[in-house]
């Protein structure tokens, strides 16, 4: 993971794995009979902890109320945790303002919003997108969509070998017809750790808006969206210890002024009548109907856990998991790991021999390890290495060494069936 | 040669089944029954004759011998062809109203019943209904004929 080249102020403390893990009820828990689970899927989604699931239940024993319009108590408790959450994950991403932090369901819905807003206020004919092979298709369809609307052009930025994007060919590419640059901070199927930072400076440059798909970076890292400077950033609550169905969209002030709503509805309003209506003011504005109450305020549970850990510890421990599973998954014979980047976090896809990776998931479940298989939603990257899919094994802070010598274990033990 | 019937096959399935006490035995049998699967000629292994699913891929071709109806097939993974050729060694060589009205169960009773859950998108429950749907389709013409 990319440290801060600043010292921390103070002593960073050991990382108690045994004691964050101690908070997650799933991980306690066994599948297939008595194999306790090893649970190796983050990247798909996380586990979540006590705090979080305890805060959704109090939110429905004690404060469950319609927002934002109730004159009466419960509806202003409500609001107060609803609106509460937005200024910590405010905090959390160092948005300049809390109205620059939308709701939505999750990174495709943020990146939706953006497409289909910013793309009718900002984009037209001749325009061109620019995106990458290795994106997700959440950060791929929307734009095909867009651009078959308005006339704009995609361009795709090639990946290495290695899993690493080709800056040449992403410097060559912007120019005053770039209007938007869609980037996705870490790789879901590879683990890459793209360098948004330069390539949004780059962008800037030439005039071009950014977006980067914050989808694997929050539960890794600290994200800092002025720091970065990026225009939008989108991110899901339930890969981050939160809840399913909620996620965020942060955008830029200005940005998210000029756009037009996404859609229409209760809570967007400022006024309505058949001669015109007008509109709230953000982030109102773009969260159309009765919001997801408990799931917002869960990832604001979430926030809190996240910033209750030491994230300079976390980070250290989660190098130390992608270091040893990469070392000791190599000891297999004929495995070979896709994405071999530099900077990666810790998400590795692999193949074993000539295995399906569906063959290798399944009996790895029947041993109650928990892994992905398949095309991880990046089609045009498995196309680009000439594979079917992967087998995906994505590490979160809860993991231990421990996991990572079960899988191995667990590989060497079914390699005789599939060769 | 007198056909056996689909409740006849499914109950030598789950009796040979039964033999394995631990998952390890059985899967390591059920991938060895894949490679003995009735393949599919490779010119049928298109479009038309896939079986949709996001996983493995797997083509199926119904066709008819006599008056019974048979299938050849493949997949790219090994379990599922496993899982194919247990459901071919069933459904094959039958009556095609026989199948068009069969309740295939026996998955369900040697333990492998997970891989026809939907979450598994490996495309075998579409499969048993593709071959039903053609079953049906040659019953139907039969007597019309």
């Amino acid at each position: 993971m990319p440290t801060s080249v600043d010292a921390p102020d103070t002593l960073t403390r050991p990382f108690d794995v045994a004691q964050v893990r101690a908070q997650f009820p799933t991980l306690q828990r066994t599948v297939h009979g008595d194999q306790p689970l090893v649970y190796l899927d983050n990247a798909a989604t996380s586990q979540k902890p006590d705090v979080v699931i305890d805060r959704i239940r109090a939110y429905y024993a004690e404060e469950n109320s319609n927002v934002h319009r109730g004159v009466h108590r419960l509806s202003q408790v409500a609001t107060d945790a609803y609106e509460g959450a937005r200024e910590k994950i405010a905090r959390f991403i160092n948005a300049a303002h809390t109205h620059e932090v939308i709701f939505t369901r999750g990174t495709t819905e943020g990146i939706n919003l953006v497409a289909h807003s910013l793309g009718a206020s900002h984009l037209s004919a001749g325009d061109e997108i620019i995106v990458s092979e290795m994106e997700h298709h959440s950060n791929i369809v929307p734009w095909q969509m867009l651009c078959e609307r308005v006339g704009a052009t995609l361009r795709v930025i090639p990946v290495s070998d290695a899993g690493e994007l080709d800056y040449d060919a992403y410097a060559d590419m912007l120019g005053e017809q770039t209007g938007l640059v869609a980037i996705g901070h870490i790789s879901n199927a590879l683990g890459t750790i793209n360098p948004v930072q330069q390539m949004i400076a780059d962008a800037h440059a030439v005039g071009a808006l950014t977006l980067i798909d914050g989808a694997q970076s929050t539960q890794h890292s600290r994200v800092d969206v002025q720091a970065l400077d990026c225009d939008f950033f989108c991110f899901s609550g339930h890969k981050m210890f939160g809840p399913t169905g909620i996620g965020v969209l942060y955008g830029k002030e200005d940005l998210l002024n000029a756009m037009p709503p996404f859609q229409g509805g209760g809570d967007m309003i400022d006024r309505v009548s058949f001669d015109g209506t007008t509109y709230d003011a953000l982030p109102h504005k773009f969260e159309a109907g009765t919001p997801h109450i408990e799931g917002a305020i869960g990832l604001g549970a979430a926030v809190d856990f996240i910033e209750g850990l030491d994230m300079d510890a976390v980070q250290a421990h989660e190098a130390d998991l992608l270091a040893y599973a990469t070392e000791q998954l190599q000891t297999i014979d004929g495995l070979r790991i896709i994405g071999t980047a530099q900077e990666k976090a810790s998400v590795i896809s692999f193949l074993v021999g000539d295995a399906h990776p569906y063959d290798v998931g399944t009996l790895l479940d029947q041993m109650g390890i928990a892994v992905r298989t398949g095309h991880h939603c990046t089609e045009p990257l498995m196309d680009r290495y000439g594979i079917p899919g992967t087998v995906r094994a994505s590490f979160a802070l809860y993991n231990t060494r421990d996991d990572v010598d079960r899988l191995v274990q667990a590989l060497k033990r079914i390699q005789p069936l599939l060769s | 040669m007198e056909t056996t019937s689909i409740p006849e096959r499914e109950e030598a399935i789950i009796n040979e089944f039964m033999l394995f006490d631990d998952w390890m035995g059985k899967y390591e049998y059920l991938i060895e029954l894949g490679k003995d699967l009735p393949l599919i000629e490779e010119e049928y292994k298109t479009d038309d004759f896939r079986i949709r699913g996001c996983q493995s891929q797997v083509w199926l071709r119904p066709d008819r011998a006599n008056s019974h109806v048979v299938y050849r097939a493949d997949s790219d993974a090994m379990i599922t062809k496993g899982l194919i050729a247990l459901l071919i060694r069933v459904l094959s060589d039958q009556p095609p109203e026989a199948v068009a009205k069969a309740d295939v169960k026996f998955l369900e009773q040697i333990g492998l019943k997970e891989h026809l859950s939907s979450t598994r998108k490996n495309g075998l429950q579409s499969m048993v209904q593709q071959m039903k749907a053609y079953a049906n389709a040659l019953a139907q013409n039969g007597q019309t004929a």
